[in-house]
């Protein structure tokens, strides 16, 4: 599996998303400077990564999602290249008009850090397979801007495409109708707050993880 | 030539920041405030003869999140 993780100026996750993709499927990631007007040829995955770029300025994402490489991403995703962005890479994409949404405040106003339980509902994308479809599993989340909002239209026309991937077993900051993790239309973009990159190994405490990764290189095989 | 952008939250977004404003201003003994609502203003020096469709373009593509937000774009001399 061919991927990228891309660095922001803020980006505090993208040694530890880098790390765990390679980790779980034997293939470093190349890292990408946020200030790159081309990606590399042939990827298969392009990891937008967690933190704070730009200071959350304007909006958490909103300067990231405009910058040189996301105009690539874009391009990339619209010709079926996987994207994955997590927490701050969630903001990135719906600011970047990848994924519908956006991502507000926490209702309760607080940073929320901790482990929390997450339904898979979508088990079929390339980012899921290897889940089962209604199975709970734990990942943990850190932000302070997750509280996912769509108009009623929106929401209702992503759940009945098959849009929302995960939702929050537990309330953990006011997301409408507890919504984790949404994919595009086509099933080849995912953004999500919780972090599956920091529990991938046994000393992580956890390693549910680790099924997205490995799933993410089994599509690959299967696609090749 | 200056313009202020007002951006605000549509209505019916929930503004936790908006509700815990109000929150506080109530623990100081401030009653009456039936709601707050939060939002951000953003000066732009422009150019003389900057067209209002160049400010539009601007509030639509970076200063306001069209899924969550209205701007109001206020002249200044």
């Amino acid at each position: 599996m061919k991927s990228a993780v891309i660095t922001f100026p803020g980006s505090n996750c993208d040694r530890d998303l880098a790390v765990a993709i390679e980790r779980v499927t034997g293939h470093a990631p190349i890292r990408l400077w946020h200030g790159e007007q081309s990606l590399p040829e042939g990827l298969d995955l392009i990891g937008v990564p967690g933190g704070f770029s730009y200071g959350d300025y304007l909006r958490s994402g909103a300067m990231a999602a405009r910058s040189p490489v996301i105009g690539a991403v874009v391009e990339a995703a619209e010709r079926g290249v996987a994207v994955l962005g997590i927490c701050n890479g969630f903001q990135i994409l719906t600011e970047a008009g990848l994924l519908p949404g956006a991502l507000m405040r926490n209702a309760g106003i607080r940073f929320v850090c901790r482990t929390v339980g997450l339904k898979v509902e979508n088990a079929s994308s390339r980012f899921t397979s290897l889940y089962e479809a209604g199975e709970t599993i734990r990942i943990p989340v850190a932000h302070h801007d997750g509280n996912y909002f769509a108009d009623d239209a929106t929401l209702d026309r992503i759940e009945g495409e098959g849009q929302v991937a995960f939702r929050y077993a537990e309330p953990v900051n006011g997301s409408a109708r507890d919504i984790a993790g949404v994919l595009n239309a086509k099933g080849n973009v995912l953004g999500m707050m919780p972090h599956p990159e920091r529990v991938v190994e046994s000393q992580h405490g956890h390693t549910d993880g680790a099924r997205m990764f490995e799933g993410l290189a089994r599509s690959v095989l299967e696609r090749a | 030539m200056k313009a202020r952008i007002h951006v605000t939250l549509k209505d019916g977004v929930l503004d936790p920041q908006g509700r815990a404003i109000h929150h506080a201003l109530e623990g100081l003994g401030f009653g009456g405030v039936e709601d707050v609502r939060a939002g951000r203003l953003i000066e732009l020096t422009l150019a003389d003869g900057t067209n209002d469709e160049d400010i539009d373009a601007m509030c639509r593509k970076l200063l306001a999140n069209m899924v969550i937000e209205n701007y109001r774009v206020e002249k200044v001399a």
